[in-house]
């Protein structure tokens, strides 16, 4: 395996991991620009729109015959959050030529399909067709209504809201359906243009070819964004809770089971930070795995939650807990998650309890090797970051060095800002 | 040990079969960072009724093939998932209506965690005191199953398809079909179905494969005379037996599954026939067929919609479902069009397309260590070698196709479930 980071432009760069490993190649392109309350919709819409026709395929049965033709190649818009910037752009996987039973070259027609919706839009009256522009955004708002179907993601989605409300972070990533319901054709032009002028520009190539053919093909495919664009947006990282005490924040739904999530500030540990191996460390053996103080004592001896984890937002600089709990329970529930989390603040846990959370967290970032897509979402996400996306090994090495006191300095660096309840009684 | 090697694949799968019976494949893939294993016993939510050694049949009830696959987790060292998970391993487990399969995957320490893994689920331990507390546990999943309209419409299908077949069973079982679960008949059932000659075991990753041999025969040593024959109900009848169910949930929009009750494939056959019906489905309601395009245009589905070949032994059927305002306008497009595709025929390019669309997402799939080992036994269970589905893929035209299609899709083969808003019952459409 070899990986490759090459800046083709200012603010244009293509990150690649070379590997026989497939059998198939992944391509992608990613835009990227700050996320903000007043262009998220447009952006988020831009390319759901753009998947429904290109110019020379205009409609969804004739791109879709264009996949077919590829060998089923699998293409998409994609829309993700990394810190506070929004990326947006298509991600593609195809068969490798090798196993192409025609002994067609797919990459390049592939590269270029991405190419031409990305670029060369269906239009009408020299926009965006209307009609696509209108059930596009029906069905971006029905996406954003649809987030509280799934309790307990809302209620970590809800949590951040709050927690973050001052921030950019907050704003979510899919934008807001008034807004998109009632987006023009015109509207949503101009965005797309602004957005293929400025955004930084991210490619991201796995799979067998070589860099000069994926370089060639880009070229080919992508001329008009291979201009200076602009530089990274920093994240905002807020070392600790701003307003210096812990808030708490209750809504009321239809639910039958009761939903407990808090939200802490990771005292500044980002990716890229010294520390952040350790917080790897921590977070396993908090709530990372089925063998964290969480799992063990809250779920299963105290039987206090039917889930409890917890997880980071290496950008941002945030550790979440969810949880699942009987309303009854919920304040028993919260001592008992705060209490595994002082415990290990306090160096309680044993060498055997450190040693398995090293290995989950060591293991996760070895296989991530073995998945195409989580090696795209990798690359991309660490270019973003100003990281070495062809250094993805050096982590992993530095998390087996974390030691019984690296996890305690950095659990004692974890501040709890927001406590959120989803419950299903009123008072 | 045998080597099957699949050069279009560029795959090779080295093969063993213990002498007591147990099947063993391991797909070597040096490149792979992780090992992946896979633990499968042709045992699932459908066996409810089966021949035992004395020749009595035993009738169990529903869930109990899930019920064991939760409780083979405990054992008398303590929670498995816990013991795989400190050694860094990620492991889990999963029922269906004719398989049960155990699975980790790790990057290190792996034959210590297929030590685990074979000797967990061959080592029963069961007390009255945890069955009774995973009697709870599964009460609350079932119920939390009986609020998810995806599942509900699922299993309406599969009740007004078939009138014998038990694949209409829910695989969990009924809070009080479980609340008769005893020790003794979780017994019984391993003792019947995780037997060495009924189970396989799938190796996928960089790992020897004569090492997952030895380990195999060193823990895997108990023999099993012969699995006892299920009972899959008296014979099913062609057509479906109720044509249309309906009833009411908490959903913003109806929800809906379409089953066309089809043939199940004869012996060897089930592949060929598998490949076939996928096909089908993509000539019927794909993304690039034309009623894909036509329906979402006129608003009757979104991109929910996407319909699959399925199978299990003794029934064979498609399915497509998804949201829609008029389901019953949907299926009667679903009708009109196959018949229109018998009459007119199909684009002979179209066809090509579709057959080239198929293939490279077969290819795909071997992408993902987990798939592959799933794949390889579910169709060892079949009597088939999945690494053949290239030559097999070659071997299809369109006259199979259209077989199928003149075949199943009759209206007394099709039955269509629908999940409504609350209080919209009487309805016709839901506009």
């Amino acid at each position: 395996m070899e990986r490759f980071h090459k800046t083709l432009a200012d603010g244009v760069e293509l990150v690649m991991t070379r590997t026989n490993q497939f059998k198939t190649g992944v391509f992608s392109v990613t835009l990227t620009v700050p996320l903000r309350a007043d262009t998220a919709t447009a952006y988020a819409l831009i390319p759901d729109v753009l998947y429904r026709g290109s110019r020379n395929h205009p409609n969804m049965e004739s791109l879709s015959a264009a996949t077919d033709e590829l060998y089923g190649a699998s293409l998409g818009p994609a829309v993700r959050q990394r810190g506070e910037s929004q990326c947006v752009g298509f991600q593609c996987s195809f068969i490798d030529d090798h196993y192409a039973l025609d002994g067609m070259a797919v990459l390049e027609p592939a590269f270029a399909l991405v190419g031409e919706i990305l670029l060369d839009p269906y239009t009408e009256n020299g926009v965006f067709y209307q009609d696509f522009v209108a059930s596009e955004g029906s069905n971006l708002a029905d996406r954003i209504a649809a987030r509280v179907n799934d309790k307990r993601g809302w209620s970590i989605f809800r949590l951040v809201q709050e927690m973050c409300a001052q921030e950019a972070y907050a704003v979510d990533k899919l934008g807001d359906a008034q807004t998109a319901r009632s987006m023009t054709a015109r509207e949503l032009w101009d965005h797309y243009q602004t957005l293929l002028r400025t955004s930084r520009v991210t490619f991201y190539y796995g799979g067998s070819a070589d860099v000069e053919r994926v370089e060639q093909a880009i070229a080919c495919s992508f001329a008009p964004l291979l201009s200076a664009r602009q530089a990274p947006v920093a994240c905002q990282v807020v070392d600790r809770p701003q307003s210096g005490e812990v808030r708490e924040v209750t809504d009321v739904l239809d639910v039958t089971q009761g939903k407990l999530s808090l939200g802490f500030r990771t005292g500044g540990v980002v990716v890229n930070h010294p520390q952040f191996a350790a917080l790897l460390v921590c977070n396993a053996l908090y709530g990372g795995t089925a063998h964290s103080k969480l799992f063990t004592n809250v779920r299963e001896k105290m039987s206090l939650c039917y889930f409890a984890s917890s997880m980071l937002d290496k950008a941002k600089g945030l550790m979440v807990v969810s949880s699942g709990v009987e309303f009854a329970k919920f304040g028993v529930a919260k001592e008992a998650i705060l209490a595994q989390l002082d415990a290990i603040r306090q160096g309680d846990f044993t060498q055997e309890e450190l040693e398995a959370a090293i290995r989950s967290v060591v293991n996760a970032l070895v296989s991530r090797k073995d998945s195409q897509g989580l090696m795209e979402d990798d690359g991309v996400s660490t270019a973003l970051s100003g990281g070495d996306p062809t250094r993805p090994d050096d982590l992993a090495q530095q998390v087996e060095q974390v030691t019984h006191a690296d996890v305690v300095a950095v659990a004692q660096m974890l501040a709890l800002d927001t406590i959120y309840y989803l419950t299903g009684e009123e008072g | 040990m045998e080597l099957r090697e699949y050069q279009l694949l560029g795959e090779n799968i080295h093969r063993h079969c213990l002498e007591n019976g147990l099947e063993i494949l391991v797909d070597v893939r040096p490149e792979y960072a992780k090992q992946f294993a896979f633990f499968a016993t042709r045992y699932g939510g459908m066996h409810l009724r089966f021949h035992n050694e004395d020749g009595h049949w035993v009738d169990t009830p529903a869930g109990v093939a899930h019920f064991l696959e939760h409780k083979m987790f405990d054992s008398e060292e303590g929670n498995v998932l816990q013991i795989m998970a400190a050694n860094g391993a990620v492991d889990n487990a999963f029922t269906a209506a004719a398989i049960t399969g155990y699975y980790f995957e790790c990057t290190r320490g792996f034959e210590e965690n297929l030590r685990t893994l074979l000797s967990f689920v061959t080592t029963p331990y069961f007390t009255e005191e945890s069955v009774a507390k995973e009697q709870g546990i599964i009460a609350q999943e079932i119920r939390m199953c009986l609020d998810d309209p995806d599942v509900e419409v699922y299993y309406q299908l599969m009740e007004a398809m078939y009138q014998n077949h038990p694949v209409r069973v829910r695989v969990a079982g009924s809070e009080a079909s479980i609340a008769q679960i005893t020790p003794e008949v979780l017994y019984r059932c391993h003792e019947a179905f995780y037997r060495p000659d009924n189970m396989v075991l799938c190796v996928a990753g960089s790992v020897d494969p004569q090492r997952v041999v030895e380990l195999a025969r060193e823990i895997v040593t108990h023999t099993g005379g012969g699995v006892g024959q299920a009972d899959l109900g008296q014979k099913e009848p062609v057509q479906v037996a109720q044509s249309y169910v309906q009833r009411e949930m908490p959903v913003s929009v109806p929800v809906f599954e379409l089953g066309v009750k089809g043939t199940p494939a004869p012996e060897g056959q089930e592949l060929r026939q598998q490949l076939v019906g996928e096909l089908v489905c993509d000539v019927l309601f794909g993304a690039s067929a034309p009623l894909y395009t036509k329906l979402y245009e006129e608003g009757l589905i979104n991109s929910s919609f996407g319909g699959d070949y399925e199978s299990v032994p003794g029934c064979a059927y498609l399915m497509a479902g998804g949201e829609s305002r008029d389901p019953k306008a949907v299926r009667d497009a679903v009708l009109a069009e196959a018949q229109r595709l018998c009459r007119e025929g199909l684009d002979p390019e179209l066809w090509e397309r579709l057959k080239k669309a198929a293939y490279g997402s077969m290819v795909r799939r071997l992408n993902s260590l987990e798939d592959t080992c799933i794949e390889l036994a579910q169709n060892y269970f079949r009597g088939e070698e999945y690494l053949n589905f290239p030559q097999c893929f070659q071997s299809i035209e369109w006259a199979d196709a259209r077989a199928m299609l003149e075949q199943w899709c009759v209206p007394e083969r099709v039955a269509l479930s629908v999940v409504c808003p609350v209080g919209t019952g009487n309805q016709e459409r839901w506009d």
